[in-house]
């Protein structure tokens, strides 16, 4: 893998939004503490009627699918062969992995009896029929593979970094603990030293794992459509189809390339770098393809189906899934023309459109479109939806803190294109 | 994006789609047919002749208690919990009788407890055996040593009827096994059953039940609503309820004939039968990618490598 590529951001860690972001954590932590003590019923709205609530239809289905710009830019990388898009990738494995890792969390305290989800790697338990079964062993499988696909930049720093930060770290202990530094440095050493060993291997099975990185989130993101399959008669017949798999696939592709031109949009006005619009216009260029494949089918599927007279009819059901038809046509049909694929705002507009009407699609599968029948009713708590915000928070957090200290962000290389001043350049590799 | 990379991506991109999840739609609308076992042991529930004594679930409560790790349902006048005053099937409740009554007309008792369905969805959804049915008697059965907890369960039974402990700590799903562990085991026969005074819930074999209720429809039909509910909803279910108010009323939703797993085991079995659409995807992938990266490494390097 090429390093050259990628930089560091320069920067403290300890920002005013760590801070903030910090507090939102801990108030999750509180409540996922109750949750551990008390019940699930003590802080959520979930019931014997909505057993999925807003933490497996947002922090799970939505979630995972924001977290496929990973697998959506390794589709046009190494499958579609752009690799001028290779310095988009790191930054999209980064969210992905934390997009996996978070979603893989928020289950654990999501289920009731987390402690037997050993069962799923005793081979006597598994349960080949059951949609869920094979979720969850593509989803573990697939964030040790992100893990995996990161692990390059994590090495390559700890080979080439000044270790800044842990020299600071240890000066400021100096009057009191005083450290040794001599053998602290040996230490450094020998970690440089290690990384600079396992780094060109992996750099050669790499693409095993790659492949490995496309081919899962395929398999586990149409099966999240599949989940939905067991439920003709608790889910409205504007979304039960035999297509959910299709869907769901589809649907995180596009969401997972909205995320890519939403998240370098964002992150070039937070950390001050240009746009890289080129790139952006470029990525933008596929998605209403997407998109028009997408609502084709959901037409299609309806007409064959007799349902469009439902799909218009103007009530609960068909409000909402007008609502996600009109962001996901609006959205896209912004970037079917050039000039605004050109234009940062509007690139930054039909990708917002497409992420919530994405978003809205898995919600009304999961949540809106679910009837278990008269007498249950959903919304979720507060208590709930501080989770969720815990959990978007800590994916921040981490994010902006591991840009700053492992090279993520595509170099900076064009002339007179921002401020090369703002970043860090990375040392050459001797090893 | 230029015109011949955006062929190849759709190209690709649509076999990777088609392979795994078009094909196998196609095939699911085929269709099978459903094979109804009447050996199974079920029950069947006469709403004519239930009186609402209770003496069913008080019976399936003492029975079942330690073993399905029940608890009584706190009436708010009760602050010393000396009483059971349930409203519904909980996590507290494998079984309840409820009152339907609509003014002016006659009214009638329902009992409610799990189906034991002939191709029960809950089974089909466990990710990890917790629920099984029995191959012999074809009782529906929950292990709470394998569950996770994960409630797709809950999800998939198109009755209701698994039910989650939401205020413990160590919660686990409660649902009717036919008194499997308990007292089926040492008298033959559910709880419920044994209790009941009037002769409302039958147990036995499926096929001598239904002929019990063919019998009464033919012997007293304006008494009943002259079908057999549970024959054939959702593949056929082994408690089977005759009653003199409709179905649906009673809570019993009115349900198509075909079991839902027969619907989406068909589309999920088909993406992955015998692993082979995954691991040629895998393949195909790792061709391409393999490909593009060699080609990529032989181009000559054009944008800012200088610094190496």
């Amino acid at each position: 893998m090429d390093h050259s590529e990628f930089q560091k951001q320069k920067g403290s860690l300890f920002t005013r939004s760590f801070f903030v972001l910090l507090a939102l954590v801990l108030i999750g932590v509180v409540i996922v503490g109750i949750r551990c003590f008390k019940g699930l019923g003590a802080v959520t709205n979930m019931s014997d009627g909505f057993p999925w609530g807003l933490w497996i239809t947002y922090d799970v289905a939505v979630g995972s699918a924001i977290a496929c710009s990973g697998y959506a830019m390794a589709i046009l990388v190494y499958i579609c062969n752009h690799m001028r898009y290779h310095p988009l990738i790191r930054s999209c494995v980064l969210t992905s992995m934390f997009g996996y890792a978070l979603a893989g969390l928020s289950v654990m305290f999501d289920i009731g009896r987390p402690w037997n989800s050993y069962g799923f790697f005793v081979p006597s338990r598994w349960q080949a029929d059951s949609v869920m079964f094979e979720v969850a062993l593509c989803i573990m499988a697939y964030a040790v593979v992100l893990i995996i696909e990161f692990l390059p930049a994590v090495l390559f720093s700890l080979q080439t970094s000044k270790w800044r930060r842990l020299h600071e770290f240890m000066d400021t202990l100096t009057p009191f603990l005083a450290p040794d530094k001599e053998k602290m440095e040996r230490r450094i050493d020998s970690v440089r030293a290690s990384a600079g060993r396992i780094r060109p291997i992996l750099d050669k099975v790499l693409i095993f794992f790659i492949v490995l990185g496309i081919t899962l989130p395929t398999m586990h993101q149409s099966s999240l459509g599949s989940l939905l399959l067991i439920a003709p008669s608790k889910l409205n017949a504007l979304w039960h189809t035999g297509f959910l798999p299709l869907l769901f696939l589809i649907n995180c592709v596009y969401i997972g390339y909205s995320i890519v031109i939403l998240e370098s949009v964002l992150s070039s006005v937070a950390f001050k770098r240009p746009i890289e619009v080129k790139e952006l216009s470029g990525v933008a260029r596929i998605i209403p393809w997407l998109t028009v494949i997408w609502l084709s089918v959901v037409l299609g599927d309806l007409a064959y189906r007799h349902q469009l007279a439902a799909a218009v009819r103007l009530d609960f059901y068909s409000g909402f899934f007008l609502l996600e038809f009109a962001l996901i046509a609006l959205g896209s049909g912004i970037l079917f023309f050039k000039r605004n694929r050109w234009s940062p705002r509007w690139l930054f507009v039909s990708a917002v459109l497409l992420v919530l009407g994405g978003g809205l699609y898995r919600f009304n599968v999961y949540l809106i479109g679910f009837n278990p029948g008269p007498g249950w009713t959903y919304f979720p708590s507060l208590a709930e939806v501080m989770v969720s915000v815990s959990i978007v928070s800590l994916e921040i957090l981490a994010y902006q803190m591991l840009v700053k200290v492992v090279p993520i962000f595509p170099r900076l290389h064009l002339p007179g294109h921002g401020e090369p001043g703002n970043t860090e350049p990375e040392q050459k590799v001797t090893a | 994006m230029d015109m011949q990379s955006r062929r190849g991506f759709l190209k690709y991109a649509g076999t990777g789609a088609c392979a795994l999840a078009l094909a196998p739609v196609a095939e699911a609308s085929s269709g099978g047919e459903a094979h109804i076992d009447n050996e199974e042991l079920g029950m069947l529930y006469d709403a004519t002749k239930c009186v609402g004594c209770k003496a069913c679930m008080s019976a399936c409560k003492r029975v079942n208690n330690d073993n399905g790790n029940l608890e009584c349902d706190k009436a708010p006048f009760d602050k010393e919990a000396l009483w059971d005053a349930p409203t519904d099937l909980s996590g507290n409740n494998r079984t309840i009788i409820k009152l339907y009554k609509e003014p002016g007309k006659p009214w009638s008792y329902v009992k409610q407890s799990c189906m034991h369905c002939q191709n029960p969805a809950c089974v089909s959804v466990c990710p990890v055996r917790a629920l099984t049915k029995d191959k012999q008697t074809g009782v529906v059965d929950y292990d709470k040593s394998a569950c996770i907890g994960c409630r797709y369960c809950q999800i998939a039974c198109p009755f209701n009827i698994p039910k989650f402990q939401w205020d413990r700590a160590l919660p686990q799903i409660v649902k009717c096994n036919f008194c499997k562990n308990t007292y089926l085991k040492q008298h033959g026969i559910t709880a419920c059953a044994d209790a009941c005074p009037t002769g409302a819930i039958l147990f036995g074999q499926r096929k001598a039940l239904l002929q019990e209720a063919h019998s009464r429809l033919q012997q007293s039909p304006d008494k009943y609503i002259q079908t057999i509910y549970g024959e054939k909803e959702v593949g056929g279910v082994n408690h089977l309820y005759l009653a003199g108010v409709p179905f649906a009323k009673l809570g019993l939703p009115a349900l198509p004939e075909m079991a839902p797993p027969e619907f989406s085991t068909k589309i999920i079995h088909t993406i992955y039968k015998g692993f082979i659409a995954p691991v040629v995807l895998y393949a195909t992938l790792f061709a391409i990618a393999f490909r593009n990266m060699k080609k990529d490494e032989s181009e000559p390097q054009l944008v800012h490598k200088e610094d190496r």
